[in-house]
């Protein structure tokens, strides 16, 4: 039994308390008779040093500290989804109906509602063997979603007794027996927040994860089980980027972490949400979402516990073999409270004052994402858990330690730049320094997915922004006049690209979402005007009959047609046609 | 009874500390008597084993360490509140400024506030009419924000946030904002200015004001803004009230907050900055919004001087992280005498895509701002490129550009300090400025509102020919 500590020393949210010996490293303990939640992080001798997950003020020396006997857990099981958790999993719902509008200090409540009842469906039934990951049972949790009940990793035995029917999560599903006697399990799983939990093996990420985003789809995409991260400065659009992959993205479950940055985001989301309808299922997307809110405003040091809160829901839910997307805005804030908590500690400082460890610790973070092959004796269960992380530089410099660390480990990099963003160009994802490494995996499922010359017109229509950029320079020092008429052409089919393509308004009710077939569609039509630009120049027609056409209009208004008219883009081609084959007959008709 | 130390053992910069203490708690309110007679305050930054570690608001300028007594008080920093703080002024620390100013208090709260439970808050969507068109057109304001000024020296932010408290109202609501205006460490004259407008308009008896001037302590500045936003939820979420915080100049708080660290010999952050600046402006500024089942709000216009007109600097930068947007005051756009002189692409309101549209501005407000956004940034990249070629390099297009730039400062950025538009006002300039391109170009419009206002103005335009 781990003793009562004593508090030897405050300092904002790190406390060192005495007698400690007993405690393990990354136990939890409450601090004081306020029982504020804490995280030993640190061990000399039988000294132990605390970051406290809640305000420390009013805290001195000699009071006591209490063991838990146990590591930072999340409660998994349903009733999970829909909730809106703190960093440390209090459920902030219940908070507000218990304790009102300010979160006091040393409150609890339990993340999982232990009085309702769920309908229960076995899914095996007595004498079958199961092992960990096998599906027990599921109960509908949403319309959207049916939560398995798994066999916690390292049970196995024989399927001795099966429940069914209305029970609550704390009620027995399932009693297994095995070589050590019978096990119990009911429909909660505990799981320790810094350790990732197990799965079969991890694949290569080949299936694209589309998310309705116009550059991101068509010029740097993901993939399901992938990585990726987008640094900007502030007001750069990393929020409403974060906020869309959250609403359109094609994954199944959703997990947005709103770690140390604003309030109001959190509702935004919780207001918006219910309101919104998944694309595919017409169900609201509130249905598939979970969040975690540890505002700027909140402790720093559950800001940190945040992170790893969340990613292991996402995890437990890609071990029923969902594709889940976590979203985390900002990784910056959760680095920075490893910085202040390690300047507490008087921890040698690294680039910037943070510690030497952030590099492993984002690493490892973003390591747990991936495709795996789920626990369980059934083949082919497979799950995928993708991170977006947005990281926050300061004055928006890329050589940010956080940044740079970060770069390291991910593999898709949207850059956002405050130049874009002053134009209202959004999203502002840099078309010329931004990449995805998922471009040669995902090659083939694309390919059959979307259409055989997808990575095609993505090449065309970048080489043709990068030529736009050289051309740019030109023209800042000798003019618009002393360029060529193919150069010309290419200015003007590169603005296309940008304003009708790349732009995208995530305000607008049918911009805010294009679905791959019409982004394909749109790309496939600019290319198509730029062909004919170039032939009916060298055919004589005149460029500046060819900057002023009419049919660029239509163009610039395709974005704007809902899902179900999508083939109306295509008819655009009919009209270029039409207009170049008038255009270029025109000067025959003079001679 | 309270025990009294005389056991200083160490004093330096703004910090003491204190030896042999017992029950002393973090964050603890501390009073220190001067051997002279003159009592002081202070709070506690840190305790270890029998020492505690006080920073002196008042500063420890004449502390003398043998004869000196410091007693612990058993409690953070409060402010005692009643209806009655409306019309009186207070120092930094919250005390009354004189005797006028005293109040009989009905409560009083912790200054450092609580964290609002996100899941309690109402999100901002009432449009705010300042009447000033570059922050009703493109930067919209709505009710419960926190939207800066980041401003340089000299600039006329003071002008600008005057105006604002002058002229703000929620169309169709009768509601008058209660004014906190808070001076953190700015001049004399800076800060009469304000309370004279306030005086001239009679919103000084709806106003509370909190006072540190250049030449009071500087450490006090830590405790200014939250002794004013403590003021304001109390008038906001007890007293339902619409409160509008002014808090000048951020600036100086950092400034302290900075002294504070170096003192305690901190690891620095980016440009000797504490590296939980972040999280410490985070405290004052999330201070701010909407609660449901409440009918007050409060909304925080904090101004800051960027040093040397730096946005990266890390006070703006930081604060642009927290706030929900920010305008950007421009030096050059002074020089040119726009008033006020609104840097507008950089500035940023966050929440006015839910605050503006039919019901609440008009239908056409979204699309219009966006087009008069992408329109003013290309005509000032045309204007940029005719300083390099001259004008005569421009196309017949890149001259419509110039000139529409030209006239968008002249006349949209550009109004009287006294000069307050309707919305309506502000909306139809915007089209008028923007009828000079061909239709073709307002790709940013939906069709229909093209139908609806562009013909009009093109009529308009036909007729004066
Ligand atoms: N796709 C978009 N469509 C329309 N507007 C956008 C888009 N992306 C960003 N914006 C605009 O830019 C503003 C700032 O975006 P956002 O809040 O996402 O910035 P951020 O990078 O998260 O900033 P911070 O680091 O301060 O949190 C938004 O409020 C919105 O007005
Ligand atoms: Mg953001």
């Amino acid at each position: 039994m781990a003793k009562i500590g004593k508090i030897i020393k405050v300092s904002g949210p790190l406390v060192v308390a005495e007698n400690m010996s007993g405690s393990r490293m990354f136990d939890i303990v409450y601090v004081s008779d306020m029982r504020l939640m804490g995280e030993i992080i640190e061990f000399r001798g039988d000294k132990a040093s605390i970051q406290v997950y809640e305000e420390t003020s009013g805290i001195g020396v000699g009071e006591p500290v209490y063991p838990a006997g146990r590591p930072l857990n999340v409660e998994l099981g349903p009733g999970i989804i829909e909730s809106i958790y703190d960093g440390i999993q209090r459920p902030l719902d219940d908070i507000y109906n218990s304790s009102g509008n300010y979160i006091s200090r040393g409150v609890t409540a339990d993340p999982l509602d232990r009085s309702k009842k769920w309908e229960f469906k076995p899914l095996v039934k007595k004498g079958d063997s199961a092992a960990e990951g096998d599906y027990l049972g599921y109960v509908q949790e949403t319309p959207l979603i049916k939560h398995y009940i798994m066999v916690p990793p390292g049970v196995k035995g024989k399927v001795k007794d099966i429940g069914e029917g209305l029970l609550a999560i704390e009620d027995t599903v399932a009693v297994l027996s095995g070589g050590e006697g019978d096990v119990d399990i009911n429909m909660i799983q505990r799981w320790p927040v810094r350790r990732p939990r197990p799965y079969k093996n991890k694949k290569m990420p080949d299936i694209p994860l589309f998310t309705g985003q116009r550059v991101i789809d068509m010029f740097f995409p993901l993939a399901k089980g992938g990585t990726a991260c987008v640094p900007g400065p502030f007001g750069s659009g990393k929020t409403v980027i974060q906020h869309q992959l959250a609403k359109w993205v094609d994954a199944e479950v959703i997990v947005y972490i709103g770690c140390g940055e604003r309030g109001n985001e959190m509702t935004d989301v919780l207001m918006e949400f219910p309101g919104l309808v998944d694309p595919k299922s017409g169900e609201p997307l509130m249905k598939r979402t979970i969040l975690i809110a540890n505002t700027s405003n909140m402790p720093v040091a559950a800001r940190e516990a945040s992170v790893y809160t969340g990613i292991t829901i996402a995890e437990y839910f890609r071990d029923m073999g969902y594709s889940v997307a976590l979203m985390a805005d900002s990784t910056s804030r959760w680095a920075e409270a490893m910085r202040e908590i390690s300047g507490r500690l008087e921890e040698m400082p690294g680039e910037e004052g943070y510690p030497a460890y952030l590099g492993a610790r984002l690493a490892s973070f973003y390591e747990r994402a991936g495709m795996v092959e789920c626990l369980g004796s059934a083949d082919g269960r497979t799950g995928a858990l993708s991170v977006i992380g947005a990281v926050s530089p300061p004055g928006g410099d890329l050589s940010d330690p956080v940044v740079q660390a970060t770069l390291r480990v991910v593999k898709v990099f949207w850059s956002l730049e405050a130049n874009l963003a002053y134009r209202r160009h959004f999203p502002a994802i840099s078309w010329l320094n931004s990449y995805s490494l998922y471009n040669d995996s995902i090659k083939e499922n694309v390919k059959k997915e979307v259409a055989e010359d997808y990575f095609d017109l993505q090449s065309d229509a970048m080489s043709m922004l990068e030529e736009e950029s050289e051309l740019e320079e030109i023209v800042r020092l000798v003019g618009l006049e002393a360029l060529s008429g193919p150069d010309r052409i290419i200015l003007l089919v590169s603005r296309m690209i940008r304003e009708d393509f790349l732009h995208q308004n995530a305000f607008h009710d049918i911009d805010t979402y294009s679905s791959i077939e019409k982004q394909y569609r749109m790309i496939d039509v600019i290319l198509y005007f730029y062909r004919q630009a170039s032939d009916s120049l060298r055919m004589g027609a005149e460029i500046a009959d060819v900057e002023s056409m009419k049919v660029r209009d239509r163009i610039a208004r395709m974005k704007y047609i809902p899902k179900e008219e999508i083939d109306r883009i295509d008819k655009i081609k009919n009209d270029i046609k039409a207009e170049f084959t008038e255009l270029v007959e025109k000067p025959h008709l003079e001679e | 009874m309270l025990k009294e130390y005389k056991s200083i053992v160490n004093v330096s910069g703004p910090l003491m500390l204190v030896e042999g203490v017992e029950g002393v708690k973090y964050e603890e309110l501390v009073e220190i008597r001067l051997e002279v007679g003159s009592v002081r305050s202070g709070r506690v930054l840190e305790v270890e084993g029998d020492q505690a570690l006080v920073q002196v608001f008042e500063g420890t300028s004449g502390i003398d360490p043998r004869n000196t007594r410091v007693r612990f008080l058993g409690r953070g920093a409060r402010m005692y509140l009643s209806e009655d703080i409306l019309g009186k002024v207070f120092t930094g620390l919250g005390r009354p400024m004189t005797e006028n100013d005293r109040i009989i208090a009905e409560k009083s709260l912790d200054i450092n506030g609580s964290p609002i439970n996100p899941f309690a808050r109402d999100y901002p969507d009432e449009f705010i009419q300042t009447g000033i068109s570059s922050i009703d057109g493109l930067n919209t304001l709505v009710r419960g924000q926190k939207l800066p000024i980041f401003s340089g020296s000299g600039l006329p932010h003071n002008k600008m946030a005057a105006q604002i408290a002058r002229q703000s109202t929620v169309l169709g609501k009768k509601e008058e904002f209660a004014v906190v205006f808070v001076a953190i460490g700015i001049t004399f004259e800076e800060s009469q200015y304000f309370i004279n407008d306030l005086r001239a308009t009679g919103a000084i008896n709806r106003s509370v004001i909190i006072l540190n001037l250049a030449d009071d302590p500087a450490i006090e500045r830590i405790a200014t803004p939250r002794v004013g936003l403590t003021c304001a939820e109390y008038l906001a979420f007890e007293k339902d009230m619409h409160v509008l915080v002014i808090l000048t100049d951020m600036t100086n708080y950092c400034e302290a907050l900075k002294e504070v660290s170096a003192a305690r010999k901190e690891i620095p952050g980016r440009r000797g900055y504490p590296g939980y600046l972040y999280t410490d402006l985070a405290t004052i500024y999330e201070r701010a919004g909407r609660i449901k089942n409440k009918k007050g709000s409060i909304t925080q216009i904090p101004i800051l001087t960027m040093p040397e007109d730096d946005k990266t600097h890390p006070i703006p930068d930081l604060t642009g992280y927290i706030t929900e947007g920010q305008i950007i005051l421009s030096r050059s756009l002074h020089k040119k005498k726009l008033s006020p002189p609104v840097d507008v692409l950089p500035s940023l309101s966050r929440l006015k895509d839910k605050g503006i549209g039919e019901g609440k501005t008009r239908e056409d407000h979204a699309d219009t701002f966006n087009q008069l956004y992408a329109s003013y940034a290309r005509g000032k990249e045309v204007q940029e490129l005719a300083v390099i070629l001259g004008e005569a390099a421009l196309t017949e297009m890149d001259k419509v550009y110039f000139k529409f730039a030209e006239e968008f400062e002249n006349r949209y950025i550009s109004q009287g300090e006294y000069e307050n538009r309707t919305i309506e006002e502000t909306l139809d300039l915007g089209w008028e400025l923007l009828s000079v391109f061909p239709r073709g170009e307002l790709k940013r419009i939906r069709d229909e509102y093209l139908d609806k206002y562009l013909e009009k103005y093109m009529e308009k335009e036909e007729g004066q020919k």
